[in-house]
């Protein structure tokens, strides 16, 4: 495991040596800023709070999101690059947590700054900033939720446009497996169990309830365990291509 | 230091490697020869665990590749076909990165880089992109990579390809230079090159090993071998070729017509035999423009043992 912090430097620097860092942050917060201002009508609501700005993440983050993940495997495979990290002596779960958490910090740090709206809304009002920081905690763990179904997708193939769309479907289904355009499927002849199993499945109800300003331990363990059930079908599948 | 055993992959109905026994001691530079799609880039990859055999075992200083792998893969250093390095690095950054995960720290990380650099050229591309340099100094960086750590089995993949004479000469000076204290597996098609630095050359074709020897019995094996040709004028060319077929060692005479009424003539020894001493005693009494005696053509013993692609892949599915 020492093996992570090389990689991950190595991972998270290379996000900055390209264009890529650059135009992923502006457009991250340009889109962000006009779903809140425009869209969402932040102003017209007169509310000091951060409701509608996070209400809009998931629904970003599903595009966004695997933009970032599809490079993470599908680029090494078609570079040959991928032969020469699991040539050296790391393992395979150490590449995967390494690179995982370069791009989990990315998003951190596309997250961090838009930093600008807490202050603005702090300006105009005064929000309950506790609410505010737990609903940052959410969206930076739903972030690594997302992270993990798409990297765990481009380790599947050496085609990014192909991880991208397969990484933004079950993601979608993850994000919505709590509303009614999944949950009617189930309605009226499905077990109430598997009703409610389905629905807590949902990034939209665990992260409604981390932004309504309890950060419940339930609600992390949920975020944690999808990115270690994703990490782990990641390095699986890796090791799944090596036997051919 | 490299053990072999019973090697195979079998990609769905294609048999890449159809069972490969290879031992490699230090000292040898194994050249490792074959048609494109043979296996010798599968088993090289087999070897430094980047793919799971089929079945079969490969042990590197005894640390099994699938169950010890990681011991296993310290000790080797690997350049994959083709040198792929990550593009948005310079190969400084590279070299310290590949340092870090190997477990180079602080001086002893900065004495490896600073002398691998020195060896492999690097020093006027240190610092710009990998993806702007040019084709030999990308080979050299994966060069670099390779040896940064000073590995006891040194593995690769057409180390090579894409460079110019120049470059080719230094780098199998390199090799040459290492060999002593390491295992080296060179993959190639480049013929000269087994000549120029392997002390054992291993032919496979279809995933099989065709041949085993050193280069000169490998040479042994080419019709050439020791083979006598001379350059005469086409008038004296029957009269001498009627001499040197009368000879007791000669097995048979090839004549050949150059332009400008010149005629080469080559004579091939028995089996076993050696031409060369009747020839030229025989030679002092003819006008002779030119008389060489031939060690072997590789090529012409690498097109004898091994098939064309089209036949192969047609066999290659079982």
């Amino acid at each position: 495991m020492k093996q992570v912090w090389p990689i991950f430097k190595r991972e998270f620097a290379a996000y900055f040596a390209t264009p890529l860092a650059y135009v992923f942050i502006v457009i991250f917060l340009f889109a962000m800023g006009a779903f809140t201002f425009y869209i969402g009508s932040f102003y017209d609501k007169g509310i000091a709070d951060l409701t509608v700005f996070f209400g809009y993440h998931p629904w970003l983050y599903l595009f966004l999101v695997p933009a970032i993940a599809m490079r993470l495997w599908a680029e090494e495979r078609r570079t040959g690059t991928m032969e020469l990290l699991l040539t050296l002596p790391v393992t395979i779960r150490a590449a995967v947590v390494g690179k995982f958490l370069a791009a989990w910090a990315f998003t951190g740090v596309a997250l961090f700054l838009t930093f600008p709206i807490w202050i603005t809304v702090n300006y105009l009002g005064s929000p309950d900033n506790g609410v505010i920081f737990a609903s940052y905690v959410g969206s930076f763990l739903m972030a690594g939720a997302y992270l993990a179904i798409g990297s765990c997708m481009s380790a599947t193939t050496n085609n990014q446009v192909i991880a991208f769309i397969v990484a933004v479907t079950v993601c979608f289904l993850f994000t919505v497996s709590g509303a009614p355009i999944v949950l009617d499927f189930f309605q009226g002849w499905a077990p109430l169990a598997l009703i409610s199993a389905v629905s807590s499945f949902s990034f939209l109800t665990h992260f409604a309830s981390i932004a309504a300003g309890v950060i419940d331990l339930r609600d992390v363990v949920y975020f944690l365990s999808v990115i270690a059930l994703f990490l782990t079908i990641n390095v699986v599948v890796i090791d799944l291509k090596k036997v051919g | 230091m490299i053990e072999i055993e019973g090697l195979t992959k079998q990609f769905g109905p294609l048999a890449a490697v159809a069972g490969i026994d290879l031992a490699v001691n230090k000292g040898e530079v194994l050249g490792f020869l074959g048609p494109n799609g043979a296996g010798k880039s599968t088993t090289m990859k087999m070897v430094t665990g980047y793919l799971s055999p089929t079945s079969g075992k490969v042990r590197v200083l005894g640390h099994d590749i699938e169950t010890d792998g990681i011991a296993a893969r310290r000790q080797i250093g690997y350049l994959p076909e083709g040198a792929p390095a990550y593009g948005d690095m310079t190969p400084r950054q590279f070299l310290h990165f590949i340092a870090q995960v190997r477990g180079l720290r602080g001086n002893a990380a900065h004495t490896r880089i600073t002398d691998t650099v020195a060896k492999c050229d690097l020093d006027p591309v240190l610092d710009q992109p990998i993806e702007t340099l040019s084709k030999g100094f990308k080979r050299r960086v994966g060069l670099a990579q390779a040896i940064l750590h000073d590995p006891p089995v040194l593995i690769m993949d057409e180390p090579t390809d894409g460079l110019d004479p120049n470059q080719k000469h230094a780098v199998r000076s390199l090799i040459r230079a290492m060999a002593p204290q390491k295992a080296i597996i060179v993959s190639t098609h480049l013929l000269e090159e087994v000549e120029a630095i392997c002390t054992r050359a291993v032919i496979i074709d279809r995933g099989r090993i065709v041949a085993d020897g050193t280069p000169g019995q490998l040479l042994a094996r080419s019709k050439h071998h020791n083979a006598v040709t001379l350059t005469v004028a086409a008038n004296d060319a029957a009269g001498i070729k009627s001499k040197l077929k009368a000879l007791h060692d000669c097995a048979g005479v090839d004549e050949r017509k150059l332009p400008n009424g010149i005629v080469e003539l080559t004579a091939f020894p028995k089996s076993g035999a050696l031409l060369i001493e009747d020839v030229s005693a025989l030679a002092k009494n003819w006008n002779v423009k030119e008389l060489y005696a031939e060690a072997g053509r590789l090529d012409e013993v690498f097109r004898a043992i091994t098939t064309q692609d089209t036949a192969r892949a047609r066999e290659a599915r079982t």
